[in-house]
């Protein structure tokens, strides 16, 4: 398994966890009384499942078991793997932490986060899809 | 990676690339507003990821790599994943088309059957192909 795909892997199951345990602390009752900034995680809920957990360990995955292009370079331009995975992860942690910030203190100018952590998830994606393409394709049979 | 396979997985990478254009807007526009309508894209967001990205990878793959028969044709029903393919991103833009085009709640329900039967004949074809190596 590339060191690539080993970080995809484990951080995807640490996004796992860590979506699971808010959504342990998001489930409690209303009356336990959670800070605003917590009860503002929803979203943050949702994505770190969807992104951090389903779409890494994906990523890590296709990066992996796809079929290799040359023997050469079987997976490709490895820096694109590896600025893929530091722009999703730096994107996605940018909004779980930038996504309260700005819903509970709309005044305190904390809209930008959120706007430089879309940039960095999709430009994550963006390389991840121009890494990728080149390897869907039949088996390298040599050559 | 079978042809039907590299159809699927090329067009759930463009799904990835739609929804996350669609999230990245409507996350900026959380933090920096841009445009009201934005929201209205939301239910597309969802969809192109959920749908066109991750349940039409997982398709694309498990036609690739789900055990094969030594006999001819080694994926039996090949067709019915093909028409899966199809009936799948039919059902995406329909959803598509009846929440963020606002079409009215018939494509929204068109689009769920046709997606719904996608998701049926993909079983058809792939339920005989989830075997141990003995066969069985």
């Amino acid at each position: 398994m590339p060191v690539l795909t080993r970080w995809f892997l484990r951080s995807a199951l640490l996004y796992l966890a860590a979506a699971l345990l808010l959504g342990v602390v998001l489930a409690l009752p209303g009356s336990v009384a959670l800070p605003a900034f917590v009860r503002a995680m929803n979203p943050a809920y949702f994505h770190l499942f969807l992104v951090g957990w389903v779409t890494q360990m994906i990523f890590g995955v296709i990066y992996w078991m796809f079929p290799i292009i040359t023997r050469a370079a079987p997976r490709g331009n490895e820096r694109l793997g590896w600025a893929s995975y530091l722009l999703l992860n730096s994107g996605l942690l940018l909004r779980v932490v930038g996504e309260p910030l700005a819903a509970t203190r709309p005044q305190s100018g904390f809209g930008w986060l959120l706007a430089l952590s879309a940039v960095l998830q999709w430009l994550a994606a963006v390389l991840f899809v121009f890494l990728a393409w080149p390897r869907i394709k039949d088996k390298y049979r040599g050559g | 990676m079978p042809r039907l396979s590299q159809w699927m997985v090329r067009a759930a990478l463009i799904y990835l690339l739609l929804g996350f254009t669609v999230g990245a807007l409507l996350l900026a526009h959380k933090g920096l507003p841009l445009h009201p309508i934005l929201w209205s894209w939301l239910p597309a967001h969802i969809e192109f990821l959920l749908l066109g990205w991750i349940v039409q990878l997982a398709m694309g793959v498990a036609f690739w790599i789900l055990p094969r028969f030594w006999e001819k044709p080694s994926r039996p029903r090949e067709n019915f994943a093909l028409a899966a393919f199809v009936l799948l991103n039919l059902g995406i833009w329909l959803v598509v088309a009846g929440t963020t085009f606002q079409l009215g709640r018939g494509a929204l329900l068109a689009g769920r059957v046709v997606e719904l039967g996608a998701v049926v004949l993909f079983g058809v074809h792939g339920w005989g192909r989830i075997v141990s190596r003995t066969g069985k």
